[in-house]
């Protein structure tokens, strides 16, 4: 395994692109956390701090930097679809397998290295979230603090999902550019079934129920938006502002189930294929 | 004797069209081979069905002596096809690290291979700064790295110039030399029978021929024959029992020999007839002839 790490890596450090690209999606959020959490003083006329709305209170921090924080994907989602499309227009995919390295290992390099990274990105959020949450929160009681962690979780299975579906466009489609267009085609495709559930079962909520089950909106309804839960926190007496935004072993269980799909799928097409 | 490679009855269809027909031979260690054929004739096909990058429609093949998978066998094995295929953003050194990292050998070795092909003062450049002529000798560099059984060459000097493919010959024949076996597909004759030991015929998918490369032709060669009295000199050959095709082109006469002979026999021979000869060369048919004779005998 850790080979098969090394590999990837190797291949994705040395080149300049991905490179920067990688940098980007770890670096940009981080930097947009910090930038958030500290007084900003637009000269003179006005002081924004974002801290005094309560977002980094815990335990809401966690839900909100996570939210945030898997925008930033995109970039690394760049990064997977051009490690495989850059493997088939330099042809390097059949040298590798030529060398010795079998089918099964190639996508399995590729797996770990989203896992890698996606651990890597959670950690750091994590520890990050951690930091500002202690500096600003008002709670600092460990009950607090740790209640909602799962967000944390939630971030990564979002994650590793998300960049499996980019590997099985890459493996389908062979290149990079026609692989995030699919993406968009996905997300429409997507709407597109909502409409018809929703002719079938005349109920928006049905229609939704129906929707949750499709990968990307799977993979965004695991941490949902939490911006009604900060006004909720503002009004508390509002009872129609009320939604359940808690991270459900459901959608969990759907997204890993989508993601070993898509790993499975992506190896079936490497082994079908004749190079 | 070692067997490297067993092939049976191997098949590959692309939807109606048959690339590889029914096609058996095996790779003996310590021999040079030559998979010979046209364009299209399935020479790359087998090469990617043996190499894990095509998936076989019928048969079977194994490496070594069949008990290992194909792509630990092939961790075993050095082979370049069609065209050098490595990351161009990455240096000489930095690619052939990662060829080691997948075969699981030391990089050791890294440097020793690129002064076998030359390379060794370009180690640092990126490949895509590369001549083909470079790429190609760095893709030799790479399938010897982990010393291997059997090296599989793919049209080796496809695309070269002329010093190009001596240069990929010479390194070729070095290496044949080291006792490495060999599997060369061409279709240049020349250059198989430059290099070869052993030939596989192929045209079409099929197999016409496998076995040693003199033997391709039960054949013991044919005089060429000068002389001012040549209608005596055709009658006298159609009379002897020895020759059985004589051809003539403007003075040059060219016998077939039916059973051995040697040139200084015949010459007596032609002497005791009273027949003086000004131009006496005693041939076998090169590869090309004995191919294109092959290739004839089943149309």
């Amino acid at each position: 395994m850790i080979r098969l790490i090394q590999l990837e890596l190797q291949k994705l450090w040395l080149n300049r692109t991905s490179k920067i690209l990688i940098f980007v999606s770890f670096i940009l959020p981080f930097t947009v956390l910090v930038l958030s959490s500290i007084k900003i003083n637009f000269f003179g006329f006005f002081t924004l701090e974002l801290g005094e709305l309560g977002i980094f209170n815990f335990p809401i921090i966690w839900h909100i930097t996570t939210f945030c924080a898997s925008y930033f994907k995109f970039f690394f989602a760049i990064v997977v679809v051009s490690m495989i499309g850059n493997e088939y227009s330099n042809k390097t995919l059949k040298q590798n397998l030529i060398d010795g390295l079998s089918k099964k290992e190639f996508i399995l390099s590729k797996f770990y290295t989203i896992v890698f990274f996606s651990l890597a990105a959670t950690l750091l959020i994590g520890l990050a979230t951690f930091c500002i949450g202690m500096y600003y929160s008002s709670y600092t009681e460990a009950t607090i603090v740790f209640r909602e962690v799962e967000f944390l979780l939630a971030y990564f299975v979002k994650l590793v999902g998300f960049f499996s579906l980019c590997l099985f466009f890459g493996m389908l489609l062979k290149r990079s550019a026609f692989a995030l267009a699919f993406l968009f085609i996905l997300y429409i495709v997507e709407w597109l079934v909502f409409w018809g559930a929703y002719e079938i079962f005349d109920s928006a909520d049905k229609a939704f129920q129906v929707k949750n089950f499709m990968p990307l909106e799977s993979m965004y309804k695991l941490i949902d938006q939490p911006f009604q839960r900060v006004v909720m926190t503002k009004f508390p007496d509002k009872a129609e502002l009320g939604y359940d935004y808690a991270v459900h072993f459901s959608e969990v269980a759907i997204v890993i189930g989508w993601t070993a799909l898509f790993i499975f799928l992506s190896y079936r097409l490497l082994k079908k294929r004749d190079l | 004797m070692e067997n490297i490679l067993t092939i049976n009855n191997l098949t590959k269809k692309f939807g109606y069209l048959t690339a590889v027909k029914d096609l058996s031979f095996t790779i003996q260690k310590g021999n040079v081979y030559g998979i010979l054929g046209p364009n299209g004739s399935g020479k790359s096909t087998t090469l990617g069905i043996v190499l894990n990058v095509v998936n076989k429609t019928n048969g079977d093949f194994h490496w070594f002596d069949g008990n290992i998978n194909t792509h630990e066998a092939l961790k075993k094995v050095g082979a370049i096809i069609e065209r050098p295929n490595f990351y161009p953003y990455m240096t000489a050194e930095q690619n052939l690290k990662l060829v080691c990292k997948i075969k699981g050998v030391s990089t050791d070795k890294i440097n020793e291979k690129l002064e076998v092909v030359g390379l060794l003062d370009r180690k640092n450049s990126k490949f895509r700064t590369y001549s083909l002529g470079m790429k190609q000798r760095l893709a030799i560099a790479s399938a010897l790295l982990n010393d291997p059984e059997i090296l599989i060459l793919d049209e080796p000097t496809n695309g070269l110039d002329p010093q190009g493919i001596h240069q990929i010959r010479q390194i070729i024949k070095d290496i044949a030399a080291n006792g490495t076996t060999i599997l060369l597909a061409s279709h240049l004759l020349d250059e198989v029978e430059k290099v070869c030991s052993h030939v596989v015929v192929l045209r079409k998918g099929e197999k016409l021929y496998s076995g040693r490369v003199d033997e391709m032709i039960n054949s013991h060669g044919f005089f060429e024959l000068k002389t001012e009295k040549q209608s005596e000199l055709i009658s006298i050959l159609e009379d002897h029992k020895l020759f059985d095709k004589i051809k003539t082109e403007d003075d040059l006469v060219t016998a077939f020999l039916n059973e051995p002979m040697s040139a200084s026999e015949f010459n007596q021979l032609m002497f005791d007839k009273g027949i003086v000869l000004s131009h006496l060369v005693k041939r076998k048919e090169s590869l090309e002839e004995q191919f294109l004779q092959l290739t004839d005998n089943l149309n």
